[in-house]
Parts: C-alpha cells; sequence; structure tokens
C-alpha cells in the first residue's frame, strides 16, 4: 500500500493577468522520485514553489503530509518545516559559514541545541562530500560545493519532502554531475523528491514518473519508460527531441 | 621541460628609486610638478610649525583646560567624573583584552593621549597634582584591563553587560547626581560642558538613533499600513527641516507647552533632537541596504522554516547592515559633527565653551585662530577615528567580498 504524501487538485496561480497555472493536479506517494520537465515559462517552477507557499495559489486545494496549504500561517510553517528545498541560485546566506548556513534552522525552528546541530551538519556534510569546508563562507566555494551545501541545508531540518527547482540549471558542466550525484544518492535512500530538471540522464536513473508541462498545464506523464521511448503527445515528443539532441 | 612548468609571475616591486623614477619623475612636466608640490608643502608646513611653536599665543587654551573638558563642572565635585574617565579607560582595556582589533588602535591611542596630557607642563593652578595624577592612572588601568581582558574567564558578554552598567550608572547617578544628597549633590546641565558635552550627545545620539532608524527603515517596508504612514511621515518630516529647528522645537516649544515641574532636563532635550534627526537617515540608509538583498535571501529563510521575525534578523538585517556601514558611519561623523549647532540653544559644548573663553577677557580677542584651531584639532582626532574604525570593520565583515 502506498499513501499519498502530496495531493494536488486543480491547482490556478495567476500572477496579474497571466495565467501561470491551469489547473495541475497530481499526488505524488512517499518516497517517490519526480522529475518535473517542459519549456520556460510553462510553470513547472511556479508549481513546486506553490508546494511550500512561496507563491500562493488561487484556486484548487494543496494537501502535503495532511496538512492543507491555506492563509494560516501555522499550517504553512508546518509545511515548511516538513519540505527541503534546493534554488537554482543556491541562496546560501553569504555572511555565515557553511556550518552556520546548515545550523542556523535547526537551531532556531527545531530547537536543537548547538552541540546536536552541528554534529547532524557535519554527517550531512560528509554526506555531500565536503566535510572540509565546513569553516568557510559561501563565496569562497565554487558553484557545485555551494548546491551541495544547500542540499545539506535543506536536509537539516530532516523533511519528508524534497523540491528541487533546476539544481543544476546554473552549474559549469564539470559540476553537474557532482551535484547529480548527490540527488541520486538521496533518492535511493527513500526520499520523496520532487525535481523540476532538464538532466534526462537523472530522471532516466532515478525518476518514478515525469510530468511534462506547457503553458501552466500537466501535457502528459507516465514513467521514464512511457515518456523516452512511446510518449503520446506530439508537443512532448518535439520538446524531448529539442533536449535530447543537444 | 614538461608542459606543466609554471611561469613566475612578472616581478612587482623594483624598488623605491624605480618608484620614484616611476611615478614622480616620469618625464620633465612630471618631474616639474612634483619638484613645486614638494616646495609649497615644505614650505607651508614650516610655516605652520612655526606658527603653532613660536607664532602662536595659546593661553586661552592653556589658561583653562579643564574648561573645555568639563565646562563649568563644580571643581569639588570633579572626583565624579575623575571616577567616570577611571572606570570607562578600564573597560576600553578590558574590551580591547576582549575584542583585540577593534579597540586596540583606541585604547593605545587613548592611553597614549591621557598620558601625554597628564604630563604636559602647564602653569595653571586648576591642573592639579591630583588631576595629573588621574590623567596618568587611565594608561595603567587600560593595560589593567588589557589583561584581565585576555583571561579564558572573561566573556565578551560580560563585558556587554559590564558596559551597559556602567554607562547607566554613570549617566543616571555619577554625573547628575540625585536632589538633597550629601555624597551624590545634584549637578544641574547647566554647568556641564565641553568636550563631556559634545561627547555625550554624540555617543547618545549614536546608540539611540541607530536602533530607531533601523526599526524606522522597516517600518517603511512594513506591509501594516499604520506602520508604514508613520514610518515614512516620520522619516519625510525630519528630513525635510533642517537640525537647527528641530533643536529649536524640543529646547524652546516644547518647552513652552509642558508645564515647569515637567520639563525635560535641556541637554535631554537636545538629545532627543538629535537622535530624532539622526533616526530618519539611518533610516534611509538601511532600508538602501535592505533593498539590495537578493528576494532569493528571503525566499531560502522561507523554505527552511524561519518565522518573518528570524528572517529579518537573522538573515536581512545582517547583510543590509554590512552593505551601509560606510554611509552610516559618514552619517555618524557628521552627527558628531553637528553637535556644535546645541550652541544655539544654550548649551555650552567644546564649540560654545571656545566662545565663551574668547569672550571672558579682552586679550584674548585677537586669538580666535588659535581657540578654533585646538577644537578643531580635537574634532578631527575623533571624526578620523570613527572613520578608520569603520575601515577595520569593514575589513573584518569583508563588506564587498562576499
Amino acid at each position: 500500500m502506498s499513501e499519498a504524501i502530496i495531493i494536488c487538485k486543480d491547482v490556478h496561480k495567476w500572477y496579474g493577468n497571466f495565467q501561470a497555472l491551469r489547473g495541475v493536479s497530481m499526488e505524488v506517494d512517499k518516497g517517490e522520485v519526480i522529475v518535473i520537465f517542459g519549456p520556460s515559462g510553462s510553470g513547472k517552477s511556479t508549481f513546486i514553489r506553490t508546494l511550500n507557499r512561496l507563491e500562493e495559489h488561487q484556486r484548487g486545494t494543496i494537501f502535503v503530509d495532511g496538512i492543507e496549504l491555506t492563509h494560516d500561517v501555522r499550517n504553512i510553517e508546518k509545511v515548511r518545516m516538513e519540505t527541503g528545498m534546493v534554488f537554482q541560485q543556491f541562496n546560501l546566506f553569504p555572511h555565515l559559514t557553511v556550518i552556520q548556513n546548515i545550523t542556523l534552522a535547526p537551531i532556531w525552528v527545531r530547537k536543537w541545541p548547538k552541540d546536536k546541530a552541528e554534529e547532524v551538519a557535519m554527517q550531512l556534510l560528509e554526506r555531500v562530500g565536503i566535510p572540509e569546508q565546513a569553516q568557510k563562507y559561501p563565496g569562497q566555494l565554487s558553484g557545485g560545493q555551494q548546491q551541495r551545501v544547500a542540499i545539506a541545508r535543506a536536509l537539516a531540518m530532516q523533511p519528508k519532502i524534497m523540491l528541487f527547482d533546476e539544481p543544476t540549471s546554473a552549474l559549469d558542466p564539470e559540476m553537474i554531475k557532482e551535484v547529480l550525484d548527490v540527488m541520486v544518492g538521496l533518492a535511493k535512500s527513500g526520499m520523496t523528491m520532487l525535481v523540476v530538471t532538464h538532466e534526462m540522464g537523472f530522471a532516466r536513473a532515478v525518476a518514478n514518473r515525469m510530468y511534462f508541462f506547457d503553458e501552466g498545464m500537466i501535457v502528459e506523464s507516465g514513467t521514464p519508460d512511457d515518456i523516452f521511448n512511446k510518449p503520446r503527445e506530439e508537443r512532448t515528443k518535439l520538446f524531448l527531441s529539442q533536449i535530447l539532441s543537444q | 621541460m614538461t608542459a606543466s612548468t609554471e611561469m613566475l609571475a612578472p616581478p612587482t616591486a623594483p624598488g623605491p628609486i624605480a618608484w620614484l623614477r616611476k611615478n614622480l619623475f616620469g618625464d620633465m612636466f612630471n618631474a616639474l610638478l612634483t619638484i613645486l608640490s614638494l616646495t609649497v608643502i615644505l614650505f607651508g608646513s614650516l610655516a605652520i610649525l612655526k606658527w603653532v611653536f613660536i607664532g602662536a599665543d595659546w593661553r586661552p587654551v592653556t589658561g583653562a583646560p579643564l574648561l573645555y573638558l568639563i565646562g563649568q563642572y563644580p571643581r569639588d565635585q570633579i572626583w565624579r567624573l575623575a571616577l567616570s574617565l577611571l572606570l570607562l579607560t578600564f573597560l576600553i582595556g578590558l574590551s580591547w583584552g576582549v575584542w583585540e582589533k577593534f579597540v586596540k588602535a583606541f585604547a593605545i591611542f587613548l592611553g597614549l593621549l591621557l598620558g601625554v596630557l597628564a604630563i604636559i607642563p602647564l602653569e595653571t593652578p586648576t591642573v592639579t597634582l591630583g588631576v595629573r595624577a588621574v590623567f596618568l592612572a587611565n594608561p595603567l588601568l587600560i593595560y589593567l584591563g588589557y589583561r584581565i581582558g585576555r583571561l579564558q574567564l572573561v566573556k565578551s558578554q560580560h563585558v556587554v553587560t559590564l558596559w551597559l552598567l556602567v554607562t547607566a550608572v554613570i549617566v543616571l547617578a555619577l554625573l547628575p547626581g540625585f536632589d538633597s544628597n550629601p555624597l551624590l549633590p545634584r549637578v544641574p546641565t547647566t554647568a556641564w560642558g565641553g568636550l563631556l558635552v559634545t561627547l555625550l550627545l554624540a555617543v547618545g545620539g549614536i546608540v539611540l538613533s541607530f536602533p530607531i532608524g533601523v526599526l524606522l527603515a522597516l517600518g517603511r517596508r512594513s506591509s501594516l499600513p499604520v506602520v508604514k504612514v508613520f514610518s515614512i511621515l516620520f522619516i519625510e518630516v525630519v528630513r525635510g527641516v533642517p537640525l537647527i529647528t528641530i533643536l529649536f522645537m524640543f529646547s524652546i516649544i516644547l518647552a513652552l507647552f509642558l508645564p515647569a515641574e515637567s520639563r525635560i532636563d535641556r541637554v535631554i532635550r537636545a538629545l532627543i533632537g538629535i537622535v530624532v534627526f539622526s533616526a530618519a537617515y539611518t533610516a534611509e540608509n538601511v532600508r538602501g541596504g535592505l533593498q539590495a538583498i537578493p528576494q532569493g535571501q528571503v525566499e531560502a529563510a522561507k523554505a527552511v522554516g524561519l518565522n518573518n521575525f528570524q528572517i529579518t534578523a537573522l538573515i536581512v538585517l545582517p547583510q543590509a547592515i554590512r552593505m551601509v556601514i560606510p554611509s552610516i558611519v559618514g552619517q555618524f561623523i557628521s552627527l558628531f559633527k553637528d553637535t556644535t549647532l546645541v550652541v544655539i540653544v544654550g548649551i555650552n559644548d567644546l564649540l560654545g565653551i571656545g566662545k565663551a573663553v574668547l569672550n571672558s577677557d579682552p586679550q584674548f580677542v585677537s586669538l580666535q585662530a588659535e581657540v578654533y584651531v585646538f577644537i578643531a584639532a580635537i574634532f578631527w582626532i575623533f571624526s578620523y577615528y570613527m572613520s578608520y574604525a569603520s575601515r577595520l570593520l569593514e575589513k573584518a565583515l569583508g563588506v564587498g567580498e562576499r
């Protein structure tokens, strides 16, 4: 028996008069790895950002781990404790060291003692492969190292769900692999992951299901095998042929 | 030779002679300019030195040095000022021991200055041996504080608590005293003056206006309409009028409306005016820093679950304030110099004392230059230290690097 940890029904979102999401529905089970892809402006980032309320949806319902996302601030706080997010531009806190970046939320939100938070942070840095960088500032690290710190920072809150918003798009090619390796390891450990990415190798390797977004809607979804080998929609075929031919 | 052989960087330090040749005597025109400038500098400094040591008549300064420091503070109560000074220098020494580089230069400079003041030969009856002993004790106390501050068991939070405690005791009890208390009789602020008042107004103005300014900057960006409108009105009204107007308002007009017995002390009224004025400018400086923080920082902080207060206090403000340190220090330096405007509401700050001294003796009529040069030098020492400290702070916090 699988259990749905994210349930979205008919989610709509407007920026002014521009409609970014037009009725997105999705269910994600615990431990699933979901890859979301599509052309820029298709609403895939907007969608993943509604899941921890960085964007507010205006119609439809979203449940994360049984908590409905509404204007209720307490619900938003709970959902944000359950979800970790990794951004395209890393968004590390430049005035804090690597270890302070990671321990900040556990200390202030989970109220852990500093020793415990630092111990967990060092374990996470081991896991992402850069324990020796703990005392440096983000500005002293490479892009790939920064993104791995960002993953460790998100994991430090022990979330049930990890959201990745184009985690490798701002990286140089030789650094993409080191970040993807960490993400593959995470996927294999059983973490529920939603990943907005165009890294089709990653999708093929670990995704349980893939969603193709265009113009604010889900055009097609299925297992990686379905999507890569027998896509039904013309738009999916066209988009895949464009990004795979690169 | 392999392909990986590294090439040495070209030499960059060719020595002083080459440097001179390159920068000062590059061609005929350059050489001419250099010689001309050196001549001007040489004769200029000779003339200045000659004036300072031979031409100038320093009697208005040396005749009553304590007046410049403390104004008319009763001389039989002078031990209270001495005690305050000793407490403060000890704390400065302690801070040097605990925080090292930020305080080091100031502590050493202050120790040397007070030490020199103690032994400078002056034929003035007011500068008694006791006064000299107090000054001489300061460098020793700074060093003592430094040694104690170096001990492991002294933590920075202890020093912060001590600072708050000691300044509160000095400002609220030791200096003003109490009505009908034989040990600490009341010394009305009309008797306070000189550097004492200048520093009180400047330090008080900086310390109080900074947090208020930060709150106003946050208020201006608040989503609560009442807070936002109040902040905008406050900032724009205060920035729209000259400091003199505000000082007048707080010193004279406010006093007219309040009943005589509830009148606030005039130095405090002036201080409030300075704080109000400076807070508005601080607010706009800080707001500039707030606007420079990328939205991604706030989003990342939200995503890890921090609440709005924590995001502001832990993520946004530290970065914003670090970014505006240079402009805020610049503003504090001008606040320090602007305190001289309190002369017009009848407070004898350093500049006011200078004027009073000049008016006190007909012989001093032609000695204005001496008095004003002396006062300018004091202002320059403090202002220069502030900008020096700000550079240290910027370096330590890595402005423009991270």
